[in-house]
């Protein structure tokens, strides 16, 4: 057989179904793959032993009744996994074991998959090219100097190089969309409280959301499918049915409308993304759905209120890291106060330490109506926003990021230009809502490029018909020279 | 505004980080122009505008307060960087 790590996640699966493969030969296929990728960096923690076991013990008797049959995964390490070190990328949670495993990747082995490896990430999924993860730089398999994007980088470089069939991230700000489309990969991000939150290291509790990122919209279908649930656990958990994403996928999408908002248009906006987005409008119009010019005007203050709503939170929430219960903890410890602080001051990096120092300042006495509070109204305007867009539209298309993958250190220093690579994907986290990267075009040094697409909230649907149509016409193809390998 | 050396010191002590003069005058820099960027915001008028807390229209839920604790002492204790018996050590804190 043809490397079956090169497949589709919906063809190994059919494969795997019509018992042509066996998981094991499926694991294998994959081990071996990873044990040849050391130099991307993509894997914190790789549980290659386990899962050949594992897909040894699936083959004795195979439940091909589930939507992912013996399919081996690796997860980002974000992701709560009982019994196998869980570290957010952070020399915090370096010897970090969960007693318990979160809910989204309980339903993955629930559907029969089982965990391949914990993938490299930004430090506390805080960054956007990988470069903060205490565990080194992951590196795009595209080209050996770029980075992959981030925050779920590792999950979207271990993807492109097939060192997984399919990976799943989370998003507070474009952490699956900016990779995904710096990587030439299909990534998710699904309306806030589709997927529990539980069990996943928090960053930003009112923006983070976990998705699929996959190698085919078709794949993304299927794997939406498996994650997506009402969690009593998770207070923020949407009830309702589930839904047969993959089954109802369809190309056939004439007569929708989709928005093109004037606002995402951005000063030195390279022309490469330009007629991609153009080529984006075209295909749409092939396929038979209407093009309407819409504006959301309030889109340059979405990313000055996500750096304060995003670090307010994580202050708060990373406050738990004190080296009592878990966790690293600093030998300088004569009291408690400054245990804490040389805890804190040795355990975080550079980034995380910024980022709470925001949060702290902004939520301090005296700032919070001129910071916190400004920000929520702020927040509240970008949501009218998109809710105004969407009476006239079924979905709003755009690029998923102003360029493509950028090199290794280029932006490390700059915490500005850093944090504008998530100018198009950051205000959808803000309003709650779905939206889908996928690969589009390529840029002079043929690097991907990604076309996003925004949905109402619970639409899931209709914006992966959508992005199933687009992928159709433009029939992307990377061909990568594994670098990694020699 | 701009934030001044100060001001990283008494929000570090808040955040209870230690931070030595070299990180203090790194941070003073780049909060500075953080804070510039994040200031565009007072170019909109928000006065009437109600601040969003939760994008979700239906209000939290809560669970009721039962105890629950897993039966799983000893491997919460595991991962505790320094214990005693069933407690979680800490630095002397009365004399």
């Amino acid at each position: 057989m043809s490397d079956i790590t090169q497949k589709s996640l919906t063809e190994i699966v059919r494969l795997i179904k019509k018992k042509e493969i066996k998981s094991l030969e499926i694991t294998e296929s994959f081990v071996k793959n990873i044990n040849n990728g050391k130099k991307l960096n993509s894997f914190i923690t790789n549980c290659t032993e386990d899962a050949l076991n594992k897909a040894k013990k699936f083959d004795k008797s195979p439940n091909l009744e589930t939507l992912l049959p013996g399919i081996p995964i690796a997860v980002k390490d974000l992701f709560c996994t009982q019994n196998v070190k869980t570290t957010a990328g952070s020399k915090m949670l370096e010897n970090f074991v969960p007693n318990y495993e979160s809910t989204i990747t309980s339903n993955l082995w629930n559907e029969g998959a089982f965990l391949l490896g914990k993938l490299n990430c930004d430090e506390y999924a805080m960054g956007s090219s990988n470069e903060t993860s205490y565990f080194g730089n992951v590196i795009n398999p595209i080209a050996e100097n770029t980075v992959p994007g981030g925050s779920s980088g590792g999950s979207a470089s271990a993807l492109a190089a097939n060192l997984t069939p399919t990976t799943i991230g989370t998003d507070t700000g474009g952490s699956i969309r900016q990779p995904a489309s710096f990587t030439g990969t299909v990534g998710l991000k699904p309306t806030y409280g589709l997927c529990s939150r539980w069990g996943i290291v928090a960053f930003a509790s009112s923006l983070d959301q976990a998705g699929p990122m996959t190698k085919t919209v078709e794949d993304c279908s299927l794997m939406l499918e498996a994650m997506a649930s009402f969690d009593i656990k998770d207070s923020t958990s949407i009830n309702k049915k589930k839904e047969k994403y993959s089954k109802n996928l369809t190309d056939n999408i004439k007569g929708l409308r989709i928005g093109i908002p004037k606002e995402y248009r951005i000063d030195g906006m390279s022309k490469e993304v330009d007629e991609l987005w153009k080529n984006g409008k075209k295909l749409l119009k092939d396929s038979g759905a209407e093009i309407v010019d819409i504006s959301l005007p309030n889109t340059k203050y979405a990313l000055p209120a996500y750096y304060i709503v995003a670090p307010a939170e994580a202050s708060s929430n990373l406050a738990r890291y004190d080296g009592v219960k878990y966790g690293f903890r600093s030998t300088k410890d004569n009291n408690l106060t400054e245990m804490y602080e040389h805890t804190r001051a040795e355990g975080f990096g550079d980034e995380v330490k910024r980022r709470i120092l925001i949060g702290t300042y902004v939520l301090s006495s005296g700032y919070y109506d001129a910071y916190y509070l400004k920000a929520q109204k702020v927040r509240q305007l970008i949501k009218n926003d998109f809710d105004q867009s969407f009476k006239k539209v079924d979905a709003i298309l755009t690029p998923s990021t102003p360029t493509s993958a950028f090199k290794i250190g280029e932006k490390k220093d700059d915490p500005i230009s850093m944090y504008l690579n998530d100018i198009f994907t950051v205000p959808v986290n803000l309003a709650g809502i779905p939206a889908i990267s996928l690969p589009a075009g390529t840029d002079s040094n043929n690097y991907p490029l990604g076309l996003q697409l925004i949905g109402r909230p619970l639409d899931e649907q209709k914006l992966l018909n959508i992005a199933y149509a687009i992928e159709k016409k433009v029939n992307f193809t990377q061909s990568l020279n594994k670098w990694w390998e020699k | 505004m701009s934030i001044d050396k100060d001001t990283v010191k008494h929000i570090s002590k808040l955040a209870r980080i230690s931070l030595d003069d070299k990180k203090i005058d790194s941070l003073t820099k780049d909060l500075s122009l953080i804070f510039k960027f994040i200031e565009q915001l007072n170019e909109l008028n928000t006065d009437k505008v109600e601040p969003l807390s939760s994008i979700l229209n239906e209000p939290f839920r809560s669970r009721k307060d039962e105890i629950n604790d897993g039966k799983i002492r000893e491997k919460i204790l595991e991962n505790s960087p320094q214990k005693s018996e069933e407690f979680f050590v800490v630095p002397k804190v009365i004399e």
